[in-house]
């Protein structure tokens, strides 16, 4: 058995040197599958913080996935067409700077989650999966029956946005962005939950009265947790769309927040690198099985019927020696 | 717009609310008895339309098929029960939440594997085609009135198989206290799995019911279970009442919602732009409404704090 750092390390380690691998055998389809898997973690990072960390299983993280996906096509076709976002006030241009890019669709995120967040967290337990899976619903819904940017049919973006410096045409510059990206976010993360907010967010998780008895806002700190987390997500929304060059509304669907929450269980719970080794293993899953047969999500629903009944602690837990404790 | 048109809307708003209450009923008895949440209520509601337009195409017999909707959805929910459900009622709601989620993949894609991807049709049967004449003379759809009348009946029965039965007072028992009713010699085991069967067999109908209207295909029951979800906060969980009451509201509501918000916003705007805007705000009406019940009473309207 291992120390979980010592996992964590091998994770990081082996989705860099995958794509590198591929770059010298010249596969650039296998940089993208790292690239998704890179973006795909990264949102799970995100839910992470509100789902493990915090205990609030937000079945609604597709809002912010979408949003961030369609904050980057909304900015970027506007630069395609060389049309102001918006005249009055004052005028906005579209842009295809990623960075720029990168901030309003943290900012766009953060504000939903906010909201969201507000309204969710005025219940608990089963039904704030009910309340957030309804209102990923209402953000699917809106983006269907909108037509100014493309509606059901989604919206596609020509050419990758632009990094200063870069050129993220070629694979492998995209994947070092992504993979940079990650470790950033995965660095704040980790200090965060070390943190004095950290430590009280798992503190409210295991045992909200005693929490609140030593004067922690419980609502307040998930609150913050949650719109953190929905920042985290958006990004990776961002990023996805980017990988993709196209948005539609199944970004926003029921269906991705499942596959958010499936790469953080496959990975382990509340481990900070459990979402790369989760959506890893989904990818490949997704690639294997997609290959022996059409129907490959009836082995995924198997297998993840499995790991939920017998194998707690996903991939991470089964590999290292820390438990964590499940409330 | 017409008194006639409007009614017409309220009573389509009607027949959806009765069939989301159908779908509200057994989930919220589900959660009230055994404290479980199911995602796959919705693959039942889809097994019980495949059944029925299954049954149908083959015999030709629409009652035949309601039958057979009822007893393929109480089959297989009987069926997780016994082999998946009963293992999670002491797990917390992420493992419930992520197992009944694999679930639906198994019977979606199962389902997918059986009938192909192409949506089947139910008709509807021949002396429920056509239209009634009501007083004040609206002409409405026969068979969306006995949709709303047959919803209303299973209501009533629900009512008083819970109020009036041993087997509903059993169900209330094992609603206030597991251990003790147990303890009392009740076999919790098979009560639970009679529970979980009976909220099946009422989504199965609702699907062999809706799916005479929209069509049969993979992935119909997912859409209703999250409307079914809206449904259970706003009426309190765990309340039959409160999921008749929040199930009217909603369907109400949302069909009014299409109706009349496009038209609201023609007396103000341009035409193609207030048909765009109403119809992207009547599609989010519903959640707003949520939003609202959870400002203002978070337990849902007939919710016990």
């Amino acid at each position: 058995m291992l120390r979980e750092t010592h996992v964590n390390a091998l994770i990081l380690l082996a989705l860099l040197a995958v794509p590198l691998g591929a770059l010298v055998l010249d596969q650039p389809f296998i940089i993208t599958l790292a690239t998704k898997v890179t973006i795909l973690a990264l949102a799970g990072v995100g839910l992470n913080l509100a789902l493990g960390q915090g205990g609030l299983v937000s079945f609604g993280h597709a809002i912010f996935f979408g949003l961030g996906g369609y904050s980057m096509g909304i900015l970027a076709s506007h630069a395609q067409s060389f049309t102001p976002l918006m005249e009055v006030p004052f005028v906005i241009p579209g842009t295809n700077l990623m960075p720029v890019i990168w901030i309003v669709a943290i900012a766009v995120s953060c504000l939903a989650a906010l909201v969201v967040g507000a309204l969710s967290l005025r219940t608990s337990g089963v039904y704030f999966i009910m309340v957030t899976l309804a209102f990923g619903q209402m953000f699917y819904y809106f983006a269907i029956s909108w037509p100014a940017y493309g509606g059901e049919d989604g919206l596609s973006i020509y050419v990758r946005n632009q990094f200063p410096g870069l050129n993220t045409l070629v694979p492998i510059q995209f994947f070092g962005l992504c993979f940079a990206v990650l470790c950033a976010v995965l660095f704040l993360v980790s200090r965060l939950n070390k943190s004095a907010f950290g430590l009280a967010l798992t503190g409210a998780h295991y045992s909200p009265v005693r929490a609140m008895s030593v004067g922690i806002e419980v609502t307040r700190l998930r609150l913050v947790a949650f719109v953190i987390s929905g920042g985290i997500t958006g990004l990776a929304g961002a990023l996805f769309a980017d990988l993709n060059r196209f948005v539609s509304p199944t970004m926003f669907s029921w269906h991705t927040s499942g596959e958010i929450i499936i790469f953080i269980i496959l990975g382990g719970v509340a481990r900070l690198c459990g979402p790369i080794a989760g959506a890893a293993a989904y990818i490949i899953l997704e690639q294997y099985l997609g290959g022996f047969s059409e129907y490959w999500q009836i082995y995924l629903g198997l297998i993840l019927l499995f790991v939920v009944l017998f194998a707690q602690g996903g991939l991470i837990g089964s590999l290292s020696k820390r438990e964590i404790v499940r409330g | 717009m017409s008194t006639i048109l409007l009614i017409e809307q309220l009573l389509n708003g009607l027949q959806f609310g009765v069939m989301l209450f159908l779908m509200a009923a057994g989930l919220t008895l589900i959660f009230g008895v055994m404290g479980l949440i199911n995602l796959a209520h919705g693959s039942l509601y889809m097994v019980g339309a495949f059944a029925a337009a299954g049954v149908a195409g083959w015999t030709g017999s629409f009652a035949l098929a309601l039958v057979a909707s009822l007893a393929a959805a109480a089959m297989f929910g009987a069926l997780i029960e016994l082999t998946v459900i009963r293992r999670l009622y002491k797990r917390d709601h992420l493992d419930q939440v992520l197992a009944t989620f694999a679930l639906i993949l198994i019977f979606s894609e199962g389902t997918r594997w059986a009938f192909g991807s192409f949506p089947l049709f139910l008709n509807i049967p021949d002396i429920l085609s056509g239209t009634v004449m009501l007083p004040g003379g609206i002409e409405y759809s026969l068979y969306r009135l006995t949709i709303i009348g047959i919803g209303l009946a299973v209501a009533a029965g629900l009512f008083l198989l819970i109020s009036k039965t041993r087997v509903g007072m059993r169900i209330r028992a094992g609603e206030n206290d597991r251990e003790m009713i147990s303890a009392l010699g009740v076999d919790i085991s098979v009560l639970y799995t009679l529970v979980f069967a009976l909220g099946a067999a009422l989504a199965g109908l609702s699907g062999a019911l809706v799916g005479a209207i929209q069509s049969v295909e993979v992935g119909m029951g997912e859409p209703v279970l999250i409307l079914a979800f809206v449904v259970i906060v706003i009426g309190g969980i765990g309340s039959i009442k409160g999921a008749l009451a929040g199930a009217i509201l909603v369907g109400v509501t949302d069909t009014m919602g299409r109706t009349l918000l496009p038209v609201i916003f023609g007396s103000f705007m341009d035409p193609s732009a207030a048909t765009s805007v109403g119809s992207a705000l009547a599609s989010m009406l519903i959640y707003i409404l949520m939003a609202g019940v959870l400002v203002f009473k978070p337990t849902g309207l007939f919710g016990q704090a």
